[in-house]
């Protein structure tokens, strides 16, 4: 039963979208770490920031506690757990895909030595491997803005971290 | 000093939350005023990186002196006396040149400690290092690519980062200063110890201005005095400027 009480309050959390890429879920992301429920139905919620001063954090911790008590549970705690350190390694496939339909070039894979499984940045709007880095960052932290060789469009690129 | 901080440890973190403020509100000064608008953002976001830094930090600060204090009492209540931040970043953006130097000489200075705190024995301390060292890393290439666009570009750019380099170098002797706070920490494994972090340091600054064609300045001027919360004179105007909003409506929030 707790189980089951667990995987329902956690698809609810996971549900909740970044306000800054609101295609992402923060499921999606991969920074819902964990949810526990203790035996007054007290829930715990883990949830890691991207990066130590994402503004989006403080909005997200608020919105998964409402998504909680929408499930249910009066009694919340979201957790900020900054160890282990969050990577775009834990980013969905099926975030990554939206994130390119949105327009974002999605970061990269890496293997386990850490090297980078496919080295081009595509263009997220010709797909095209030929592009440049304009700018190390973009509209937020976790983005670099590149601009495509081949059809000239700008993207953001949500970088490997 | 107001700060109560009887762990050395406290005072070791609230030292390296000084640093992150400080550089942060600095670059955010750079903001709707850079070169250019790829610019302004990237300085920003920073800046932003760094008062993330500086918030888990100072939590940590509080934990370990058991006074609780505030994030934001940290920031805007405490006196000029009781900033404990380096001299180094609190010096005046200057023109861009003054800025690349700044951010070259502290990210390097700032990634070899995360670096090393990462094997703190303070298991808090650890995870925000380790988080950090990610940040700080992509924070000393972007001031090596702009330091070596400046230092090799034309005759003028090559002179303005000559004359920043020139300017910040005595400020960097005390990065590597030790006392009975680094002793102590050093001691019970909390942190690495400064002076070691000199050699990795020296040949992470020298390769990169090596390869920017600039020289590493001489100099026998070594200022110091921030750790103890003697700072210089543009200190106290930043200051002023950063707390002036929060001490006027004491507990506004947005």
């Amino acid at each position: 039963m707790v189980t089951i009480a667990v995987d329902r309050v956690r698809r609810a959390a996971g549900e909740v979208t970044d306000p800054e890429i609101p295609v992402l879920t923060i499921d999606d992301l991969g920074i819902l770490r964990d949810v526990r429920i203790d035996g007054s139905d007290h829930v715990d919620v883990d949830i890691s920031p991207t990066y130590s001063g994402c503004p989006a954090l403080e909005t997200i911790q608020a919105d998964v506690a409402q998504r909680v008590r929408d499930a249910g549970y009066e009694n919340v705690t979201v957790n900020v757990v900054l160890s282990p350190p969050w990577t775009t390694d834990w980013m969905s496939d099926a975030g990554r895909r939206k994130l390119r339909e949105y327009g974002i070039a999605p970061p990269r894979s890496r293997g386990a030595d850490m090297r980078l499984l496919q080295l081009a940045v595509e263009c997220p709007v010709c797909g095209a491997a030929h592009t440049n880095e304009v700018a190390h960052f973009a509209s937020t932290p976790c983005q670099a803005l590149r601009r495509c060789g081949s059809c000239s469009e700008p993207f953001q690129h949500f970088k490997e971290h | 000093m107001t700060a109560v901080a009887v762990d050395p440890a406290a005072v070791y973190t609230l030292r390296h939350a000084d640093d992150c403020l400080v550089l942060s509100h600095r670059l955010a000064q750079w903001s709707s005023r850079a070169p250019s608008l790829e610019e302004d953002v990237a300085l920003t976001n920073i800046a932003l990186d760094l008062l993330g830094q500086a918030r888990a930090l100072y939590t940590r600060t509080s934990e370990l002196d058991g006074t609780g204090r505030s994030e934001d009492a940290h920031a805007f209540q405490r006196d000029e006396r009781d900033f404990v931040n380096c001299l180094l970043v609190e010096q005046e953006n200057g023109d861009f040149a003054v800025t690349v130097a700044r951010q070259l000489l502290f990210s390097t200075y700032q990634l070899e400690t995360w670096r090393a705190l990462g094997g703190s024995t303070d298991r808090q301390v650890a995870a925000i290092a380790a988080k950090a060292v990610k940040e700080v890393t992509y924070h000393l290439d972007h001031a090596t690519q702009w330091t070596l666009r400046l230092g090799d570009g034309t005759a003028e750019s090559h002179e303005r980062m000559r004359a920043a380099l020139e300017q910040l170098w005595p400020y960097t002797a005390e990065l590597f200063e030790t006392d009975a706070v680094t002793d102590d920490v050093v001691a019970r494994g909390v942190a690495g110890d400064p002076q070691r972090l000199r050699a990795a340091w020296d040949s992470s600054v020298d390769q990169v201005l090596r390869e920017a064609t600039l020289e590493r300045p001489s100099t026998s001027w070594t200022p110091t005095g921030g750790r103890r919360g003697l700072h210089t004179e543009c200190f106290g105007y930043m200051l002023a400027e950063m707390q002036h909003l929060h001490r006027a409506h004491p507990g506004a929030r947005w």
